[in-house]
């Protein structure tokens, strides 16, 4: 792997940390952040209830509206996520999103590393589909109100960035602890022992974020594509790619998060990813690694 | 293809701006999400 590009990757991603969570000053406190920039969405899964977060986590802002008396669908969370795939498409994972990066630090620990079935790969849209879109407006209390159950059920960032620190402040919450704790509780800590020994468990395996934007790859502006003239069918993309896609065979996968390590690793300069080029177009000549 | 999801997006966004979905945003986001944290 490349070094530079491994550090401008990782400084990206943690400036992307930052911008979602710049609040660090209500963690010994235990506040939320209460400004205007609450209602907007983040790009990427941070939970709404970490004291840092400043933006809104579209899959909770979604299920928040389906959820609600007045609405059955959410309108404008649907319109950003449509936006930031049609512009990004799964890059928003492998540069903006801060669970990811959770991820990809933790992957880090020393330990035997696995790959993972393609079977687990289609989890996460039966996630989407039942726990974020069709829940929450089904299953309605006396007032028509749903709960949004993919955050209630299964959401490990929102055990991790808000329950663990909101309960170690708040003594009144931990009063009411329960069965559903212990669930999310589990969860969390399968989906870290997961992403320690399987590269991204939790954005492969069960992320509804990333199923969305996964199916706006094939159609985002930040894409990636291989020279044909150039590329001698070495491989060397698919053995670098911890996501387990063969960039050659299939540039557009929904699994592909956007991360470049396919290019680093060409050695004829093949790969292109970003907003620019048409297909078939010989990439410029550069020196042959 | 790309075009029109671009404008679809916008379109979602203003018309969801426009009957106040993001009132019901802030207001869920500013409260501590007893369902996200794990307290039901």
């Amino acid at each position: 792997m490349n070094g530079r590009h491994w550090i401008k990757r990782k400084l990206l991603q943690f400036i992307a940390f930052g911008c979602s969570n710049p609040h660090l000053s209500n963690f010994p406190g235990g506040k939320l952040y209460e400004g205007k920039w609450k209602q907007f969405c983040n790009p990427g899964l941070n939970c709404y209830s970490c004291p840092a977060a400043r933006f809104a986590c579209p899959i909770g802002a979604m299920q928040a509206v389906s959820g609600s008396m007045d609405f059955k669908f959410s309108f404008y969370a649907a319109g950003m996520l449509l936006a930031f795939g049609v512009i990004l498409g799964r890059a928003v994972c492998g540069w903006l999103c801060p669970f990811g990066l959770f991820q990809e630090l933790i992957h880090k620990i020393p330990s035997p590393k696995r790959g993972l079935k393609k079977g687990f790969l289609w989890i996460k849209y039966v996630v989407l589909a039942v726990f974020v879109l069709l829940l929450p407006v089904v299953a309605t209390n006396y007032m028509g109100m749903g709960k949004p159950a993919f955050c209630q059920y299964i959401c490990p960032a929102g055990t991790l960035e808000g329950g663990l620190f909101l309960l170690g402040t708040h003594p009144e919450l931990r009063q009411t602890l329960g069965s559903l704790f212990g669930l999310k509780a589990g969860i969390l800590i399968g989906v870290i022992l997961g992403s320690v020994i399987i590269y991204r468990f939790f954005c492969r395996v069960l992320c509804p974020l990333g199923a969305i934007y996964g199916l706006m790859n094939k159609v985002s502006m930040y894409h990636l594509e291989v020279d044909p003239k150039r590329c001698v069918s070495c491989q060397a993309c698919h053995k670098a790619c911890r996501m387990e896609v063969d960039p050659v065979k299939t540039p557009d996968s929904m699994e592909c998060i956007r991360c470049g390590d396919c290019v680093e690793a060409c050695p004829k300069n093949a790969i292109y990813v970003g907003f620019r080029r048409k297909a078939g177009v010989c990439l410029p000549d550069t020196e042959e690694r | 293809m790309r075009m029109m999801m671009a404008l679809t997006a916008c379109g979602f966004i203003l018309y969801g701006t426009a009957r106040g979905e993001l009132d019901i945003i802030w207001n869920k986001a500013v409260h501590i999400c007893l369902e996200c944290i794990g307290l039901g």
